[in-house]
């Protein structure tokens, strides 16, 4: 049986008596980008944080290249970890560390390596995300937002990872950055054959870059294309997506 | 990985299985221990390659620009993969730079100097002007903590008293059974080691003096002062260290409050207030254990050592360590609330200055004890 690149089937959190997912399913299949959408306080966090392991959920099985996390020991989620990479809504990038050592932190941790080698390979990602060579020396604090952001890609793409999720990629970032950061994941998407979950508020971003949406509403999860989850009937899916400040960008971007 | 075929053509390298960053180490080894045998020509085929990564395709990049640095021809059999161009294309800077940057501050004059001599000179400079702008703020934060200190004892609100119940609770109330238990531990040891000395002369009931005036003047104010150096010294820098770290001093002042005013204040109140009142306690734990130890080490009767112990104080006795604790308790507040407010930019930031704040208040604390020794003795107290 083939299974998709990402897989949750039946997803249930639970804190307490407030039920965050009941029954949550999505599919992201190889080379997409697929956009997560939901309102404040309707999981999104708690979500991506069961699929990268760092909280089991209560039921449910969750896929990664076919093998179900929910279910493995400390040791093997340590090896899927270093084949999946995260950037997070702050950057979380290790303000101890130059944005060169934050990228090799996971080279060291994960391969062995030459230290030249791995100089020169964490140039290359460096370079990749669209950052000056002499921003590697820099430590976080000297950095601004949009380079923060693109830091933080440089660091997930460290072990080129075929998965990349994207906790909002765009959120703080001014409309001109945000634009230049949506073309920079389009095309690491394209040249690296990446497949690309990201969670995100901003209408630009999901129509410049989503193939597929799973807009979470009522603890579960409806997923479509972009044209179909645009005329999906759910009040709160037409209210995002067709209030006032989506309907300029429905027209601008033709959907 | 690498299958190798030998021909009069030259070389043939197949690339099979996964050319991917997990495994780095066993590909670099395989194309650096590829002997090319003194071909001309080495031809590379990717037909049967599963993966190539661009960790993968960096390595290939690698090794042909070292086999063509030697004249070695190489080609591939049905084109170059696409991992291939992009890390030319992104080692030839072709990915547009992000547009929005900071303006470079330079961290450090001295990276700038190539000259040694001129280089250890220029430091020696910085340090001095360092140490004194550092002399500098150090005043200025006391100052400041005075102006904030004065406008705020004339106004209840200001005050924020349930703040300082807080920190009353968390310097004072939760440090009860620490303290306690050193003071005891000391006392013991103290009566102990002098009765085994004093026990030479005959005079084992000295032993209540010693213990009485060592722990009432000077061990039971110092000791409990140190713990609570390393206790709520660490505490204070930790907890304003990260307020800074997160923006919330900043938050403080945008919204109009004087962080002076709402977190350094309490702090230094709440302390003020604590420590003297853990040192009673310690005291009384301290004379306790005295009482303990002569009572079934030197078969002294409780009644004896009541005695001794009011002939061996005086009216000052008391008074003199008291008044030291919230001289104590300032220092130890103000180092730790200074150096929490120094922080910037990252958590190793954090972690040196917390650790400077417990060291400075520690030394400011023994050091003002000796300040107070020197006094007691020319006021002869």
């Amino acid at each position: 049986m083939i299974y998709p690149i990402l897989e949750v089937i039946g997803l249930v959190n639970r804190f307490g008596t407030q039920l965050v997912h009941e029954g949550l399913n999505m599919e992201v299949r190889e080379d997409e980008v697929f956009g997560i959408v939901g309102g404040s306080g309707t999981g999104k966090s708690v979500l991506l944080r069961s699929i990268l392991g760092l909280q089991r959920p209560q039921a449910g099985i969750i896929r990664i290249d076919g093998r179900d996390i929910t279910k493995m020991t400390t040791s093997q989620l340590y090896e899927v970890k270093a084949r999946y990479g995260v950037t997070f809504q702050q950057g979380a990038l290790y303000s101890a560390l130059t944005v060169r050592q934050n990228v090799q932190l996971p080279m060291i941790e994960h391969v062995v390596m030459e230290p030249e080698a791995r100089d020169e390979l964490a140039m290359l990602k460096i370079r990749l995300a669209g950052l000056p060579a002499d921003a590697a020396e820099k430590y976080p604090s000297q950095l601004s937002g949009g380079m923060i952001k693109r830091a933080a890609l440089a660091r997930a793409l460290a072990l080129d990872p075929r998965l990349l999720f994207l906790d909002e990629p765009t959120s703080g970032l001014d409309p001109i950055s945000a634009a230049e950061f949506d073309e920079l994941i389009l095309y690491l998407q394209k040249e690296l054959r990446l497949t690309v979950v990201m969670i995100t508020h901003d209408l630009d971003t999901i129509f410049r870059t989503c193939n597929r949406v799973g807009v979470i509403v009522d603890r579960h999860m409806e997923v479509d294309t972009l044209e179909g989850i645009v005329n999906n009937p759910h009040p709160w899916i037409q209210a995002y997506f067709h209030g006032e400040r989506a309907r300029t960008r429905l027209e601008r971007h033709g959907t | 990985m690498l299958e190798i075929r030998r021909s009069d053509r030259g070389l043939e390298l197949e690339l099979t299985g996964e050319w991917r960053a997990l495994r780095f180490g066993a590909l670099d080894a395989a194309l650096t221990t590829l002997d090319l045998g003194g071909a001309r020509r080495v031809e590379i085929s990717t037909n049967r390659l599963e993966v190539l990564d661009l960790s993968g395709a960096w390595l290939l990049h690698q090794f042909i620009k070292c086999t063509e640095a030697v004249g070695v021809e190489v080609t591939f059999k049905g084109g170059p993969p696409d991992q291939l161009r992009l890390v030319d294309q992104t080692l030839k800077g072709q990915i547009p730079v992000c547009t929005q940057q900071r303006p470079r501050v330079p961290l450090s004059l001295v990276d700038e100097i190539e000259l040694p001599a001129l280089r250890s000179l220029t430091l020696l400079g910085q340090h001095a002007v360092l140490y004194v702008r550092d002399l500098v703020s150090d005043l200025a934060f006391l100052g400041r903590m005075s102006v904030t200190a004065i406008r705020a004892i004339t106004s209840w609100k200001r005050l924020r008293p349930i703040s300082i119940a807080r920190h009353v609770y968390d310097t004072g109330i939760t440090a009860i059974p620490i303290v306690s238990l050193i003071a005891f531990l000391i006392s013991v040891i103290i009566a102990y080691m002098s009765a085994q000395q004093l026990r030479n002369f005959g005079a084992t009931v000295f032993v209540v003096d010693l213990v009485t005036i060592g722990v009432l003047r000077e061990l039971g104010v110092l000791l409990t002062s140190i713990i609570v150096a390393g206790r709520s010294g660490s505490a204070f820098a930790a907890e304003l260290g990260s307020m800074k770290l997160n923006e919330e001093v900043d938050a403080l002042y945008a919204t109009g409050v004087d962080p002076f005013e709402a977190l350094i204040l309490p702090r230094v109140f709440g302390l003020v207030i604590a420590l003297p009142l853990l040192t009673i306690i310690a005291d009384v734990i301290g004379l306790t254990g005295g009482a303990l130890l002569c009572r079934f080490l030197l078969n002294m009767p409780l009644t004896q050592y009541v005695t001794r112990v009011q002939e061996s104080i005086t009216a000052t006795t008391f008074w003199v360590g008291i008044v030291k604790a919230p001289i104590f308790a300032m220092l130890i507040a103000m180092a730790g609330c200074y150096r929490g407010m120094q922080v910037r930019d990252s958590s190793r930031e954090l972690g040196r200055l917390t650790t400077l704040a417990v060291v400075q208040a520690i030394f400011l604390v023994i050091f003002a004890d000796a300040v107070f020794a020197v006094l007691f003795l020319e006021m002869g107290i």
